[in-house]
């Protein structure tokens, strides 16, 4: 919970967090340790000198410091897990669902639990997704499309297979599908971080949202096209929020192109922990104000109303929280 | 290769150092649309015996996309080899999930297309072309800007041809901006001095009543690509610990 200078309580939901194991210990090859230590450049990069991990905390953390960061040192109120699985990169994966399911096990209040399936899997992964629903009852998915399985490397949603997973996962209810677009490798000749796959299907999928997370960086321009033109796309914040302290001047003009083209409405506040902390990015956040010079460029403010959909309503609409019995429920657990 | 002048001996090893880092600087990444020398890739230039020529660079990161890595990689190559004096080029990236591979393909002079065989699945003229037309519509913006804050209304802009632009008086950076925009032009259609000088990535005329819409386009791919830099840049100084020792300035003769 942010409490605002007139004591307004702001519901935070975390809509992009991990728990993951990227140490030695769990590295199956290079690729592994290149992932990790890529990781922790972002995290190095984009921090506050403050803020900054010792790299053994930053490849492996335990729940209870993740807790603390994120609800007691940190404003959220909410989490969402999203795995990551890498299992041609990690032994027993980098940040499985069911890794993530202890966490939620333990605090079942405060995590909102995704899912994730890949359609190289075929039929054995649709029955994983039912096995995940049952299990878990997840509403939401994290879809990694250029992960590596075994000589694939990559697939685009829309692609046959791909249909076959989305339509299963609107019947299921499985509503939510987050998927990555950002720092990726594959396919080769084509570009790696073209977003017009999420344009196919968010026209086919209309009772599905597809959250594009990292709010297709390094292809907002084209993400904002798409976006703009499709009801049920949404933009996830991860990697853009953290120039706020770096460089205020880049997230100013990234966060005015997305209240312009994407709205308020259909933006979601991330922290991606553990590459960056709730606690310094929702403060910066609430206390950014956007420059003159580009609110007269593209003619949207970002007002406290914009700032509390991002941080928070956003995500419980998505995810059917009911905001104010959540809090209740919150402060009865406390 | 080009054929070695008779008066390449007496240029002196500075002189042709100064010559191979300038030929980079026209180098760009296509994505980012700067070049691979602003951007600190090239870690090392260094001579060889009769005109041989050893260019080193790195990425921001293990996993940058290998098309583009190879695409900057060849374009080295290409604007180093067409330096007179120079017999052979070596491009090697280091540290790069594909290092290895590019470095062979280099060392072959293989096409892109050999290089990865069957995963290529194809060339590169398609995500060239993206890039270059993204590359077109950011120079394209920063011309117009500049002109709009002149005094030039969207109608005369729209009709303005490409004689007129060169004809006109600008400052330093007005000039900068058109030598930029006009090197990208023909992204877009074929140069005759009476084309028009403002046209879509489609070669169309620009509508004066569509004037501020085409300016938002053009604004976010500009938003986007110096997002994309300010974070490529960060992160190359993160991966490579950038402070006070960065060896590129004892090697490198002119910034």
């Amino acid at each position: 919970m942010f409490r605002t200078k007139t004591g307004e309580e702001i519901f935070v939901i975390d809509g992009h967090t991990h728990f993951w194991d990227g140490s030695p210990a769990n590295q199956k090859n290079i690729h592994g340790k290149q992932f990790i230590d890529c990781f922790f450049a972002y995290h190095t990069n984009l921090s506050p000198p403050e803020e900054r991990w010792p790299k053994e905390k930053f490849e492996k953390y335990d729940a209870r410091t993740m807790y603390d960061d994120l609800f007691v040192r940190g404003y959220d109120d909410m989490a969402i897990l999203q795995p990551t699985y890498l299992t041609d990169f990690y032994k027993s994966g980098f940040n499985t669902t069911e890794r993530n399911a202890e966490l939620k096990k333990t605090h079942p209040d405060r995590f909102i639990l995704n899912g994730a399936f890949d359609p190289r899997d075929g039929t054995k992964g649709l029955e994983h997704m039912h096995e995940l629903k049952e299990k878990y009852n997840i509403t939401g998915a994290k879809l990694y499309t250029a992960e590596w399985r075994g000589e694939s490397k990559g697939y685009k949603l829309s692609d046959k297979e791909s249909y076959r997973f989305l339509e299963e996962a609107q019947k299921l209810g499985i509503r939510n599908i987050h998927v990555h677009k950002g720092p990726t490798i594959i396919p080769l000749n084509r570009d790696a971080f073209d977003v017009a796959d999420v344009d196919d299907v968010a026209t086919s999928f209309q009772d599905l949202n597809f959250i594009v997370e990292h709010c297709g960086l390094p292809r907002l321009d084209d993400f904002c096209w798409i976006a703009t033109q499709e009801t049920n796309v949404y933009a996830g914040l991860a990697v853009a929020l953290p120039f706020i302290h770096t460089r205020p001047g880049y997230f100013a003009h990234v966060i005015s192109e997305l209240l312009f083209w994407v709205g308020e409405d259909k933006i979601l506040y991330g922290s991606d922990y553990g590459i960056w902390t709730p606690k310094w990015i929702v403060d910066r956040f609430m206390a950014f104000e956007l420059p003159d010079d580009v609110v007269k460029e593209t003619g949207v403010p970002l007002t406290m109303q914009a700032k509390k959909k991002i941080l928070g309503l956003n995500a419980a609409r998505l995810y059917g929280i009911d905001v104010d019995a959540q809090k209740a429920k919150l402060k009865r657990a406390a | 290769m080009p054929t070695q002048p008779a008066s390449a001996g007496a240029m002196s090893h500075a002189s042709r150092l100064a010559e191979v880092w300038d030929s980079l600087s026209r180098v760009t990444d296509p994505e980012l649309d700067r070049s691979v020398t602003e951007m600190k890739f090239v870690s090392a230039v260094t001579l060889g015996e009769d005109g041989r020529v050893g260019i080193r660079f790195r990425l921001p990161t293990y996993w940058c996309a290998p098309n583009f890595a190879f695409m900057m990689a060849d374009d080295m190559r290409a604007a180093v080899a067409a330096l007179p004096w120079v017999s052979a080029v070596s491009v090697v990236l280091d540290e790069h999930m594909y290092a290895e591979t590019i470095n062979r393909g280099m060392a072959q002079g293989c096409s892109f297309a050999d290089t990865f065989g069957e995963e290529a699945d194809g060339n590169l003229d398609d995500v060239r072309r993206i890039f270059l037309l993204k590359a077109f519509q950011r120079r394209q913006e920063a011309m117009l800007l500049h002109l709009r804050d002149l005094g030039f209304a969207p109608d005369a802009l729209a009709r303005m041809t490409l004689s007129e632009l060169d004809a006109l008086t600008l400052d330093e950076a007005g000039a900068l901006a058109r030598t930029r925009y006009l090197e990208r032009r023909d992204a877009a259609g074929p140069l005759a001095a009476d084309a028009l000088a403002f046209v879509t990535t489609e070669g169309q005329p620009l509508a004066p009543a569509d004037f501020a819409a085409h300016l938002k386009r053009l604004r976010s791919v500009r938003v986007n690509a110096e997002f994309n830099g300010a974070l490529c840049s960060g992160l190359l100084a993160a991966r490579y610990e950038f402070d006070t020792t960065t060896p590129l300035k004892s090697q490198r003769p002119h910034s």
